[in-house]
């Protein structure tokens, strides 16, 4: 892994990225040893507005909290692709919901697109597990903790009532990255 | 037989600041009696003030005393009793202090109800600072910002505390002392906040602006608008004009702060 | 046995190291982005038997705190910029009538609402300067969430060793922002308690100074009966206009501060000893510090960084020796001019004080560090 992997996942308040972020830190710092620093911004909004989480994660101390040059995004919504998607390094990856992000940003990096929400209430079952979809998706193109580190954090995190849809949820997101990528 | 009330004053602290002729003196008397009743222990006992010439009463009396900031000493007595329930706490000030620059701290104290006594002095003017007008001045009245008459409506302190949820509301004037122990003892006694209004006068900045000729003028005032509750059911809203009800004007049952926050403490406890 | 670690948020570990320094009383009201301090110790203090109350402002909320320690418990409140202003009478209040509490500050943007969600430095100054009339200060700036946690016990201490109020100051982006923490074991720092008098109860002054700078103080509630004021006061806590006394009591609370400053004093020095260029940074700022010069020394440029822990009192004797080896001290804040003064009055004109401050609701980033360093001659 390079010394310094930044990822960020922006979309609409009220999506669960900021808890995407947390789980995606956990993984990183509890559960595989590495460092992690998860930090958001967000605007007066409960729900709606553009929200995002950032995630760095190294095998040495972290100083700067925020990203740099981001080698990971995720975008949910136009707005947050419009507002968060620069700054993605050369090489870099964005994935999209391609439900919603019509107007795809320009860069030199690799674009993903998946119907994150989509697959969440069609395959999964409910909405509210996009985020875990979009995390599965995330660590599947990143590779950045491995697939049982990110799930471990996922259920580590959810209400025991709630663990085999967001098991499932993790999975299928996960699975839809490696078919993207096939394809 | 002469009443102790020396040992309830710290040795050397007085002569007070008050003027001659100022109420507060009486009022501070007749709380001592009512302490006296009720049995308060020194040690268990605070009474906190905010800024004003009858907040100055926690410097003469012999218990844990806590003189705060301009307004603020209902909020402080709030931190003393949530962090010790077990003592007894007493608020006193003036007007200005708790309905003004106080008045936030008063309403939410009367709404948590917790068990402390507030005995706030109500002389209608700002004494300390040389008789400027508070928001207990009758409209029209003269001070020291209101040359051409006072504009500004006038609180009724009980009315404030009913409406806030005080479940102990009393009144008293400075002249009725004996009932002035009375109605601070039952306050004391009741669980819950109780808040005791005393009438009180102030010669020098209030009354020489407005026409008392004396002292004696404005005790008379004080005498002759006092109606006792129960003597004003039997009245007509024309004899109860310009006159004031006194005694007790308002007593309910409401769980108290302090115990429903050792319900929260058990609950936590039990989660 | 390996330690509880957590990825824990700045303003979690801020809750979790006031109980670890045994705070049992916090009394506070909702702000932007301190309210999670609120939110925990609401959870966390009542299972412990401790009590957590919402007053009606953020005036009640400091008022409730010090009368809460003055009967003997360990006392917090956590707020923001707005609420730090409405504070200040009664944080004047503390430091007079010598009341120990902890106020933790989670600076955003200003002025007046400025911007809640957003970062700012601006309220260091403030810190200082905030509340009316001469008084002692200590505040401190963790810059990581261990260090808040650390940080929030030894405020604790210090509050309780010296009998005052002790500032916490973070910016947002520490505050909400989650690192991996590794708690300490009960034992493992020090904590502190008040020091209760011995006298017998007729012989106890609250401000008897013939106990050294900081008298005992005893509790409201206990067999000690005392009178606490605002006003200027003697020794027996009474209020007094006797000019000596007046004096003799002033004089007193600043020596106990600005005697105190080598045990107060806490800096980090990252790389400063052959360092020509100085960064002083705190806060999430001294992290883009830090991470700047690391970038500069690959390129041989020697750079270091002086990172403050405790801002006040100042570290004035260490910074006007850096001004002396170093050619210049570069000052970046999240504000438009405030510590750098400081910098440049111990300084004494002996290194160049280049500043870079930012206001916008972003962090100052390392790029921008590293061209102000480059721009020193």
């Amino acid at each position: 892994m390079a010394q310094r992997f930044e990822i960020r996942f922006s979309g609409a308040g009220g999506q669960g990225l900021i808890t995407a972020g947390i789980i995606l830190a956990e993984a990183a710092s509890i559960n595989e040893g590495k460092h992690a620093v998860q930090s958001q911004s967000y605007g007066p909004e409960a729900r709606g507005g553009a929200s995002k989480s950032e995630v760095i994660i190294s095998d040495e101390p972290i100083d700067y909290p925020k990203a740099t040059v981001v080698d990971a995004c995720l975008a949910m919504t136009q707005e947050s692709a419009d507002k968060y998607a620069n700054g993605i390094k050369p090489g870099g990856v964005l994935l999209i919901d391609s439900d919603f992000v019509k107007s795809v940003p320009a860069g030199d990096f690799k674009v993903v697109k998946i119907p994150i929400m989509r697959t969440a209430k069609e395959e999964v079952g409910r909405e509210i597990v996009a985020n875990v979809v979009a995390l599965g998706a995330m660590i599947a193109l990143t590779d950045v903790v491995s697939r049982e580190a990110g799930l471990k954090a996922v259920l580590a995190k959810v209400p025991e009532a709630f663990l085999d849809l967001n098991e499932k949820a993790y999975s299928v997101g996960f699975e839809k990255v490696k078919e993207a990528l096939d394809a | 037989m002469a009443y102790d009330y020396e040992k309830h004053i710290r040795p050397g602290k007085l002569p007070h600041i008050w003027c001659p002729g100022c109420g507060h003196g009486i009022i501070m008397k007749g709380m001592i009696r009512a302490f006296e009743a009720c049995g308060l222990e020194k040690n268990n006992t605070a009474i906190i003030s905010g800024i004003g010439c009858a907040s100055r009463m926690t410097g003469y009396m012999d218990y844990n005393t806590l003189h705060t900031a301009h307004g603020r000493a209902a909020a402080f007595a709030t931190g003393v009793k949530m962090a010790k329930p077990e003592m007894d706490v007493i608020v006193v000030g003036g007007d200005g202090d708790g309905t003004a620059i106080g008045g936030n701290h008063f309403i939410h104290a009367c709404r948590r109800n917790i068990d402390m006594t507030y005995v706030i002095m109500n002389n209608s003017i700002y004494g300390m600072t040389g008789g400027q007008f508070s928001p207990c001045t009758p409209t029209g009245a003269l001070a020291s910002t209101t040359v051409y008459g006072n504009p500004d409506p006038t609180f009724d302190i009980a009315k404030l505390a009913i409406g806030a949820g005080a479940t102990f509301v009393a009144r008293g004037t400075a002249f009725h002392a004996a009932q002035i122990e009375k109605l601070v003892a039952e306050g004391i006694r009741h669980k819950g906040l109780a808040v005791i209004e005393i009438l009180d006068d102030c010669p020098t900045t209030y009354g020489r602006r407005n026409k008392f000729r004396s002292v004696i003028d404005m005790m008379k005032r004080l005498k002759e608008i006092a109606v006792p509750v129960a003597a004003a059911a039997k009245m007509t809203p024309e004899q109860l004009e310009g006159k004031v009800l006194t005694g007790v004007l308002h007593k309910e049952e409401r769980p108290e702060y302090t115990e429903q926050y050792a319900q929260v403490i058990s609950r936590a406890k039990g989660a | 046995m390996a330690k509880k670690v957590a990825l824990l948020q700045g303003n979690d570990a801020c809750a979790q190291g006031a109980l670890y320094a045994g705070c049992n009383f916090f009394g506070g009201y909702p702000i932007t982005p301190s309210t999670e301090v609120a939110e925990v110790l609401s959870i966390e203090l009542p299972k412990r038997g401790g009590k957590f109350i919402q007053m009606e402002d953020e005036i009640a909320a400091m008022a409730s705190i010090i009368g809460a320690s003055l009967t003997g418990q360990k006392v917090l409140t956590a707020t923001s910029g707005p609420g730090v202003s409405l504070k200040q009478e009664l944080i004047g209040y503390a430091c007079i009538a010598e009341v120990p509490c902890v106020i933790i500050n989670v600076m955003r943007g200003g002025p007046s609402t400025g911007m809640p969600t957003g970062p700012g430095q601006s309220d260091v100054q403030q810190a200082k300067w905030g509340t009316h009339g001469d008084h002692p200060v200590i505040a401190l700036v963790p810059a990581s969430v261990q260090e808040i946690f650390s940080e929030t016990v030894r405020a604790f201490n210090l509050a309780e060793k010296y009998r005052m109020p002790v500032q916490v100051l973070y910016d947002e982006i520490v505050g909400h922002m989650r690192e991996r923490i590794e708690f300490p074991e009960p034992g493992e720092l020090e904590v502190i308690n008040r020091t209760e008098p011995t006298v017998s109860p007729e012989d106890y002054k609250p401000f008897d100074p013939s106990f050294g700078d900081v008298p005992p103080l005893a509790a409201f509630g206990s067999e000690y009966r005392f009178h606490v004021t605002g006003l200027n006061k003697a020794a027996d806590g009474f209020p007094t206009t006797k000019a000596n006394l007046v004096d003799d009591e002033q004089r007193r609370q600043i020596r106990k501060v600005d005697g105190a400053q080598p045990e107060i004093e806490l800096n980090e020095e990252y790389l400063t000893e052959d360092a020509e260029v100085i960064i002083f940074a705190y806060g999430s700022t001294s992290r883009s510090a830090r991470y700047a010069v690391n970038e500069m020394r690959k390129e041989g440029i020697k750079v270091g960084l002086f990172r403050p822990i405790t801002l006040w009192p100042f570290p004035e004797k260490r910074i006007a020796e850096l001004g002396k080896q170093a050619k210049a001290i570069v000052v970046a804040e999240l504000n438009l001019g405030q510590m750098n003064l400081e910098v440049e009055r111990v300084t004494k004109g002996s290194c160049e004080v280049p500043f870079l401050g930012r206001v916008d609701g972003e962090p100052i980033n390392p790029g921008q560090i590293i061209d102000q360093v480059k721009e020193v001659k």
